[in-house]
């Protein structure tokens, strides 16, 4: 589906706010059609990389680079999904996955695209609703919905499930991995769900606390659909990503609530 | 330790009030009945307050004779002129403080300085500006109606998401699409909200505006009765003004049903 092939590569990034460094000479690469997860404590500065990658924050050092083949058909190479959905109550689900698609693609193609998008995510029958209407799983369908209508080529998601129930969640993480597979778009996934990282991820980066740093990257070398949260393997691994992040994580609990 | 023993009491009464159907309609005829009967009765003399049926009288005479169009066609010309230019020009600036960090502060620091100057006040001086014609009375409207406008377009246009700004810009949306699509839209709550203020503040300056320098107009009208001490017409143009207020929410009212029903 995506008929692109980029990959970003990460040089040197580091940011601060104010005096506050939150990220130092982050060094990353996310292959062409590949997942790479970005995991870390509370506050490590996750969320403003992806940021830095999209385009939405400028970094204080450092740069990121996007190279490869764009499709004819992509509308926004590089195409985020929010954590907390970023729908337009006051429109429809067909009106926010269209809103992306405006001035872009004459009315009959951009109609084609929401339909198709729409049925991908087991949208069909919703396009009328508004989005107060649906649940949280039924809205962050609609926000993949929107950001497979236009064809990206890098998919940035910033904690996608985290305001979901664990039910929805678990879910969504099986549809994730078939749509991710099948549309074979680099993504860069962030979220501090270890199982989470281990299903989608083939490439893990393990951010420190603030300021973050790459502390490790793991990497899991095959298919991400059809993964188990029940295989051995994945659970060695997350049980190793927890043993790296667990010490940090304490600490930065503490200085949360100190704060 | 004491025993407990029996059914739990329900403790979650009252704090949750609803409209009663009726209710509003059967006060307001509850009050114009007890006038009525008052003044029917002699407890009310009718020379000060006169009774429902002598209003409702006056109304009809001032109907069939065409004044109370001539005076209602003026008035409505003049609410209708001023407020929408004090509407148009003040969402205007409120969408530019609401967005630009230059006008921000200079935009907002003018409002506060201006906003608490009563508009009526200014009439003297609109009048030396304009004329005694149309212009100071439709300038004295758009005045009063422009600061609030100001005021709740900036805090509606601040109440937009930040996020959905964002998720417009990591999607590519022009800043025209984006405004458009995004900020005017999730204003608009704010914006119409603030139509309920100006309205009912554009109809106070309208009257007083008439009554300072007008031949025709509702102001001009009531002011004329009150000064002969007809009572009748003076309460005839009071009704009238009511019933404009009246009308006016109601057109807000469908005006925010029809572009707010995603609420």
């Amino acid at each position: 589906m995506s008929g692109s092939s980029v990959r970003l590569t990460i040089s040197g990034v580091g940011h601060r706010y104010d005096d506050l460094p939150v990220l130092e000479e982050i060094d990353l690469v996310a292959d062409a059609g590949r997942v790479l997860v970005l995991i870390g404590p509370s506050g490590c500065g996750k969320s403003t990389l992806l940021g830095i990658i999209g385009g939405l924050i400028v970094p204080t050092a450092g740069t990121v680079r996007m190279d490869g083949q764009v499709a004819e058909d992509c509308l926004n190479p590089l195409t985020p999904v929010f954590q907390d959905f970023a729908l337009l109550p006051w429109r429809s689900v067909a009106g926010n996955v269209s809103l992306v698609l405006e001035g872009r693609l004459p009315r009959r193609e951009r109609e084609a695209r929401v339909a198709e998008v729409l049925a991908l995510t087991g949208l069909g029958d919703f396009a009328g609703a508004w989005p107060k209407q649906l649940s949280g799983g039924m809205r962050q369908r609609v926000g993949i919905a929107r950001a497979l209508a236009v064809r990206p080529a890098c998919l940035l998601m910033d904690e996608p499930l985290s305001a979901l129930d664990a039910q929805t969640r678990a879910l969504l993480l099986d549809e994730f991995a078939e749509l991710i597979e099948r549309a074979g778009t680099t993504t860069v996934y962030v979220t501090h769900n270890l199982n989470e990282a281990v299903r989608l991820g083939h490439r893990i980066a393990v951010l420190s606390r603030r300021p973050g740093r790459v502390r490790a990257v793991l990497e899991i070398d095959r298919p991400i659909n059809g993964r188990s949260a029940a295989d051995p393997s994945l659970v060695a691994i997350e049980q190793q990503l927890w043993d790296m992040i667990r010490d940090d994580a304490v600490l930065a609990e503490r200085e949360r609530v100190i704060a | 330790m004491p025993d407990i023993a029996g059914p739990v009491r329900f403790r979650a009464r009252g704090f949750a009030p609803r409209s009663i159907p009726g209710a509003a309609a059967a006060t307001l005829l509850g009050v114009v009945a007890l006038w009525q009967a008052g003044a029917s009765a002699g407890v009310i003399p009718t020379l000060f307050l006169p009774p429902p049926v002598s209003i409702v009288r006056a109304l009809y005479q001032l109907a069939i004779s065409g004044e109370l169009w001539l005076h209602l066609g003026a008035s409505l010309q003049r609410l209708a002129i001023g407020w929408t230019l004090g509407t148009v020009c003040g969402i205007a600036l409120g969408f530019a403080v609401g967005l630009s960090s230059w006008l921000r502060s200079p935009g907002m620091a003018v409002v506060s300085a201006l906003f608490p100057i009563p508009k009526i006040a200014l009439v003297p001086l609109f009048i030396i500006w304009f004329g005694i014609g149309e212009g100071s009375k439709v300038a004295t409207l758009a005045f009063g109606v422009f600061f609030p406008t100001v005021i709740n377009t900036a805090a509606g246009v601040d109440a937009v998401s930040r996020n959905l700004v964002r998720m417009g810009q990591a999607f590519g949306l022009s800043n025209a699409a984006i405004l458009r699509k995004v900020v005017l839209p999730g204003a608009l709550p704010a914006i119409l909200s603030g139509f309920r203020v100006t309205t009912s503040i554009a109809i106070i300056l309208l009257v007083a505006a008439e009554m300072i320098g007008a031949e025709r107009g509702i102001g001009a009208f009531v002011l004329q009765a009150g000064n002969l001490y007809d009572t009748d017409n003076l309460l005839a143009g009071i009704v009238v003004l009511s019933l404009l207020g009246q009308l006016v929410a109601w057109v807000l009212g469908r005006l925010e049903r029809a572009l707010l029903g995603w609420r």
